[in-house]
């Protein structure tokens, strides 16, 4: 087979090639992450100050809701489906995806669900503002027309989801080279099985969460009404059955990149693999057990508040087995930081912060303080921002090599990394302190002892905002062009990906390699 | 440009995703645009749902008609076959977990949150405050009486007979699945014909139920609680009992035009396994909905 590409426009909305829907789920994520980053702009800028300068309050929270949905649904899930499209496939020596053309279908829809869901800000009555976790009776009795279009693009979402996690599952269950057996698969490879069968499991129940609430809405059932029989807790119960495993979904993949880039730069074989496969398993079955610690305050029951406080702190150890595999992979390497290292090795330090903020919250009486403050904004954004986006941008760093045959520029990769770092601290550490002090999440206004710490805060998101324009410069200049790229890239590196050429062609392993 | 690499077929590029993107979204953006927003309005125009529902379907009969083509003309290796197995078990998978959300929200109401509405563990304020003298007896349709008085579906009419309706259907279908095996047509075609007639009249019989309901129990939609949860589940499980029983009825059809072998017949087992899960789902319906009230 010769290396034909189609040609023009058509080739990127007919494809079936997983090089090419893997590009197109990461441009569409690096667009999103632009639109959602801009909406945290707006966010700062009105936070910036006390008093109201920018927005109004009604706005304020349609920007705080998109930016959440987006950045989950847009930015980071596409990101991670971008990396499984590219680089299952060459990891486990397969041709393509198991089922191409369904993988062409799950991408082609996000575009149309994201349009769906941004749309909703420019209807009557604004966009949906009641945060992005959508609690009734606000999205439901209290929310805007629009609600309906947001929660058809939730079901959109859904559906492209399903099918992406399915295509992944049959992709690494049945198209591995002979001799690639389950426990030599990269670490990547794995944590995206574990992260499919998630989003299969929990992605159906948040179409049931959306479904409820449109039939709340629009023709009188009364699921989330106490007057008929129903509960608005129940919605938080729903919803956070998805939306805890959601979180993982997010994570875990990130958890399998860094482990593909240490070992590489520490020249040394991942610590403890097999303890990282199982670690991987029992983070993804414990997120099934631990949802109401979202929603400690809501009036549960003593023994519910207590057994949803033990299996939260339980997910520490599988956690902490793998931060100490990471350390420990380091441990006497002969270490090098290029840029994707630099990423990585962020990603273990400050992942950990937001891990052990998220210890503390798991801990139910101390989360009556922390709930709903600043506090929390201040933790998932640490294992978000520092945690899964670090994770995001330096895979794409490592990676980039061989997708593009380009060397991306080492020393601007260094300044990004290094702006990032220090102004993703300046953006959120603070914001521990003015949640612990109790400044709630959502508002867009604050006490006058709360300026300093937003102040800062605001600054801080100003510059990272500001510096992954840097990025997107970067890439663009890679993909244009650089220093050629080995096919090893890196200094011998494991892994199936480092043996064809870069740039990938676009075919590869048309006949399966032998893994010995 | 297909290409056959190492045995395992890569489809050439599609326009079916496409098009299935542009049906779902004006079907969606349609069926957004007609609803009222509240629970007491009028349904809008629903011209751009039909407009959508008909592209999905054209893609669907485009899509479907593609790989029906590529299967008889032996494209898909037994690798093909399992990738599609296993993609088939995994979405059915993930229908369980949809049903699940509902039967969820049925066990919290009834086990949790109805009493506490009653003041069962530490609510005794709540019923004294807002709900005085509720008594939170299941089935409800709220403390507030949403809907007014109605009386329930009892489980030993067309439940039962709905029971047994879809028990028999998952032997027949598998009495079909036996005649494919050995390779007797005539077996396989009467035994999804019976199949698809069994669910067809399990569908009449829910409407009728449901035509019952509405105009003689005055159980609606809007019956609070029970209502919500009854209409819901059954409601969903009619819709997936319709699908399947398209499903079979394309597989009735291709059986006639002689699709299929004794060896080599996955589509067939996939519409097979989703009916024996409509099934499970009924049992489910029938033991928690409609006998255990």
């Amino acid at each position: 087979m010769s290396d034909h590409k189609p040609s023009g426009i058509t080739r990127w909305i007919f494809t079936t090639n997983h090089k090419d829907i893997g590009t197109l789920y990461l441009w569409f994520a690096f667009i999103m992450f632009f639109v959602g980053g801009s909406m945290a702009m707006v966010i700062r800028a009105e936070l910036l100050q006390p008093g109201m300068q920018v927005v109004d309050p009604l706005f304020f929270n349609s920007m705080t809701t998109m930016h959440g949905l987006i950045m989950v649904f847009g930015a980071v899930m596409p990101a991670m489906v971008g990396f499984a499209n590219w680089m299952v496939p060459m990891m486990i020596g397969a041709p393509d995806m198991a089922l191409p053309r369904m993988n062409n279908w799950s991408f082609w829809i996000l575009p149309f669900a994201g349009t769906m869901l941004v749309s909703t800000l420019f209807m009557e009555g604004g966009g949906p503002a009641f945060g992005w976790t959508f609690y009734a009776p606000l999205s439901t009795t209290f929310a805007p027309q629009s609600t309906d279009f947001f929660i058809f693009a939730v079901h959109l979402l859904g559906f492209s989801s399903i099918m992406g996690a399915i295509n992944i599952i049959a992709t690494i269950l049945n198209m591995r080279a002979p001799g690639m057996t389950l426990m030599k698969m990269p670490l990547f490879v794995w944590t995206w099985l574990i992260t499919a069968f998630l989003l299969i499991a929990v992605m159906p129940v948040l179409a049931g969460a959306v479904t409820m609430m449109l039939t709340d809405r629009n023709f009188g059932t009364s699921f989330f009404d106490a007057a008929g029989g129903g509960d608005p807790v129940l919605f938080q119960h729903v919803f956070w059955f998805f939306g805890h495993p959601e979180v993982y979904i997010m994570i875990l993949p990130s958890f399998g990149i860094v482990s593909q880039i240490i070992p590489t730069f520490a020249r040394k074989q991942l610590f403890g693999y097999a303890s990282m496969v199982y670690a991987t398993a029992a983070i993804a079955f414990l997120s099934f057990i631990v949802w109401a610690h979202h929603m400690f305050t809501v009036g549960m029951p003593v023994a519910g508040e207590l057994y949803f406080t033990y299996a939260t702190v339980m997910i520490a150890v599988p956690t902490a087995v793998k931060v100490f595999n990471w350390t420990a992979t380091m441990w006497k390497g002969s270490m090098t930081f290029e840029t994707p290292m630099l990423w990585a090795v962020g990603f273990v330090f400050l992942f950990t912060v937001g891990g052990f903020t998220g210890l503390m919250m798991g801990v139910a009486p101390a989360d009556f303080q922390y709930h709903d403050t600043y506090f929390i904004v201040a933790h998932f954004h640490y294992v978000l921002v520092p945690g899964a986006v670090f994770a995001i941008i330096g895979g794409i760093y490592y990676w980039i090599p061989k997708w593009t045959g380009n060397m991306y520029d080492e020393k601007l990769g260094k300044l990004h990394f290094w702006l990032s770092a220090i102004s993703v601290n300046i953006l959120f550490f603070p914001q521990h302190f003015i949640g612990l002090a109790g400044m709630p999440r959502r508002i867009p206004d604050y006490a006058v002892q709360f300026s300093e710490f937003n102040f800062m805060s605001s600054i801080g998101g100003f510059v990272f905002g500001a510096t992954q324009l840097l990025f997107l410069y970067i890439v663009i200049k890679c993909i244009r062009g650089g220093e050629k790229a080995t096919d090893q890239v890196w200094d011998n590196p494991e892994g199936l990906e480092w043996t064809i050429p870069s740039p990938a062609p676009y075919h590869t392993f048309e006949t399966a390699p032998q893994i010995k | 440009m297909s290409t056959q690499s190492g045995g395992y077929y890569l489809p050439a590029p599609s326009h079916w995703p496409i098009v299935g993107s542009i049906g779902l979204f004006i079907m969606l953006f349609g069926f957004a645009s007609a609803l009222p927003g509240t629970s007491d309005g009028e349904m809008g125009n629903m011209t751009m749902m039909y407009i959508g529902m008909a592209i999905v379907a054209f893609m669907l009969f485009g899509w479907f008609g593609q790989v029906i083509g590529e299967s008889e003309s032996g494209k898909y290796n037994a690798q093909v076959d399992t990738s599609f197995r296993m993609s088939m078990v995994w979405f059915i998978f993930s229908e369980v977990m949809f049903f699940a959300a509902f039967f969820g929200a049925l066990f919290y109401a009834r086990q949790l949150s109805v009493p506490w509405l009653s003041g069962e563990g530490n609510n005794a304020m709540t019923n004294a405050l807002l709900w005085k003298g509720y008594a939170g007896d299941w089935p409800t349709n709220g403390p507030a009486s949403v809907g007014g008085k109605f009386e329930i579906m009892s489980a030993y009419g067309i439940p039962l007979w709905n029971t047994i309706i879809l028990l028999t259907s998952g032997l027949t279908v598998t009495w079909a699945h036996w005649g494919l095996k050995k390779d007797n047509r005539g077996q396989l075609i009467m035994g999804l014909f019976l199949t698809v007639a069994l669910g067809a009249v399990f569908v009449a019989l829910q409407a009728y139920e449901y035509i019952h309901a509405y105009n003689d129990l005055n159980l609606k939609l809007t019956s609070g609680i029970y209502g919500s949860t009854f209409f819901m589940l059954t409601g969903f499980h009619g819709l997936h009992v319709t699908i399947g029983a398209i499903m079979l009825l394309v597989m009735l059809f291709r059986s006639m035009k002689g699709h299929f072998t004794a060896k080599n017949h996955f589509a067939f087992e996939a519409a097979a396994w989703y009916w024996h899960f409509v099934d499970v789902v009924w049992l489910g319906l029938f033991i928690f909905v409609y006998w255990l009230v």
